[in-house]
């Protein structure tokens, strides 16, 4: 079971959340990929992820606490959660 | 030595001191035509029919760990080939009929049971939707029959047909000739037929990275030293992103934790294999009579192989409400395995940017009945460098031409069957 440090309501197990994946993912738009974007930035943008074994920034809701947004640092092989951010202030606590 | 019931006879009377190993433990070659990494099913697949089919035996397949250690055997060993998409139905069509003649082609009995695939609905809106598949089957040319409420009844007397059951049988499609298969004996069954033909399995050999001159590979370093080939072929399943990024490819791919989980055994009830796609569980029982049973990802990017309760619980809880019986059992083992999951949730058995290295992977979690087809059409991919047409639809261009093979009509997540 993760346990998962809510900046709102403290240490609550996973099944409380919903995963959103990862959140390094940026928009073409907000990317700065130019000015329309091109398909390429938004085939990248939709499709291709880092999927890093290790460290992994990812979106996650608290469905069933709080309902904010939150940016979690979590190891992809032990499960271990470093950090656990407001997704609306850029991940800070 | 052919295994047949003389040999056994022979090995029998002898105190079956006198077996020989099933496959060499060789020491790598400085150079191949053609390195497969990942020694699992579809690699060793892959290497037994290119030497097989395309007459190419100077081939080393290179296992990190050891041969059966992977996802080959961490899964429910369903084979169906139940698809909607002509693309699927048809490479998924293919590798069931190889599997219907495996045994006897690879001489070691890889115990393929066709004992049905039973797709269960539990309202009327469910049973239209799966009736639309099956029709879409049977234009195909592939086997399915819908059964009725009283006929789901006869065939699976255990599931909840009182009054009161939470998830009522409405009717159910099956695709008869689908089935299951010892999943060991696979990796086993291909390693040793790949090496009867000349094909050097190298276990405990970790690639580390590629050799690549002008966008061309020539070979791949590993922990046992540096091989040169003429082709190289990924084929790795849950780290396929990771031996791509060393040739500097990003793949249209997440990798996620899938447990399954075994009870302890009881006498044999269920002769098929039942399946609740409202509720995403799959359960069948196995030879030992343990009752095996699956269920959804546990839904976060991992490559750890073990999962946590909230996902053990849904399955268990479902399975449970299926059959009631299943109420007063113990379990008895739980697994994981890390799993490829492409976007479309299809396949990618392709060329890449870079000549003359090729791709098999993002098998989501139905890689395991695909073993035999992929490994024939990622055969016939490597050796002629063009995909069969059976693998065409499945590039890695798809993701970005927009012609993705999504089953389930559904966008870009990596949640997809």
């Amino acid at each position: 079971m993760l346990l998962i440090d809510c900046p709102c309501c403290g240490e609550r197990p996973e099944d409380e959340f919903g995963f959103g994946g990862d959140a390094t993912v940026r928009h073409p738009n907000e990317a700065g990929a130019g000015d329309p974007p091109g398909i390429e930035a938004f085939a990248d943008y939709l499709y291709l992820r880092d999927n890093p074994k290790g460290w992994h920034s990812e979106f996650w809701v608290h469905r069933y606490g709080c309902r904010r947004w939150l940016v979690v640092e979590r190891h992809t092989v032990t499960h271990e959660v470093r950090s656990v951010g407001l997704a609306a202030s850029g991940g800070e606590g | 030595m052919r295994y047949s019931i003389l040999s056994l006879a022979r090995q029998a009377l002898a105190g079956h001191a006198g077996w020989p190993e099933a496959w060499r433990k060789p020491a790598p070659k400085p150079r191949y035509d053609v390195v497969i990494i990942g020694g699992g099913g579809h690699g060793l697949a892959s290497a037994y029919y290119l030497a097989k089919l395309h007459g190419i035996r100077n081939v080393a397949v290179l296992e990190r760990g050891w041969i059966g250690g992977g996802n080959t055997g961490r899964n429910t060993t369903i084979v169906r080939s139940n698809y909607f998409l002509k693309d699927n139905a048809f490479f998924y069509e293919h590798a069931l009929k190889l599997w219907e003649g495996l045994s006897r082609d690879l001489n070691f009995n890889v115990m393929f049971s066709q004992r049905g695939n039973i797709i269960l609905s539990h309202d009327f809106g469910g049973a239209e939707g799966a009736k639309m598949r099956y029709n879409a089957l049977r234009l195909n040319g592939i086997d399915g029959e819908y059964l009725s409420r009283e006929e789901v009844r006869r065939r699976v007397p255990d599931l909840d047909f009182s009054p009161t059951a939470r998830f009522p049988v409405f009717g159910a499609v099956n695709q008869v000739r689908s089935g299951v298969a010892r999943h060991d004996a696979v990796a086993w069954g291909y390693a040793r037929a790949a090496d009867a033909l000349g094909v050097d399995i190298i276990e405990n050999c970790e690639v580390t990275g590629f050799d690549i001159v002008g966008g061309e590979v020539r070979g791949v370093r590993t922990t046992r030293g540096d091989i040169a080939a003429g082709k190289v072929g990924i084929a790795v399943a849950g780290h396929s992103g990771q031996v791509a990024a060393m040739a500097g490819l990003r793949l249209p791919i997440e990798t996620h934790l899938l447990q399954a989980m075994v009870s302890e055994p009881v006498k044999p009830f269920i002769d098929t294999v039942v399946i609740s796609p409202g509720l995403h569980v799959y359960v069948s029982q196995t030879d030992k009579g343990e009752v095996l049973m699956g269920g959804a990802l546990d839904g976060y990017n991992s490559y750890s192989q073990r999962g946590t309760w909230p996902t053990i619980e849904d399955v268990v809880s479902a399975s449970v409400s299926l059959f009631p019986r299943l109420r007063g059992l113990r379990l008895m083992r739980t697994w994981g395995g890390v799993m490829d999951m492409t976007m479309d949730g299809s396949p990618i058995i392709s060329k890449t940017p870079i000549r003359h290295l090729y791709i098999d992977g993002g098998w989501c979690y139905g890689g395991f009945k695909a073993t035999p087809g992929s490994g024939w059409v990622f055969a016939h991919t490597i050796a002629n460098d063009a995909p069969h047409r059976l693998n065409e639809g499945y590039t890695l261009e798809r993701f970005r031409s927009g012609r993705t093979l999504t089953e389930r009509g559904l966008g870009n997540v990596p949640h997809h069957h």
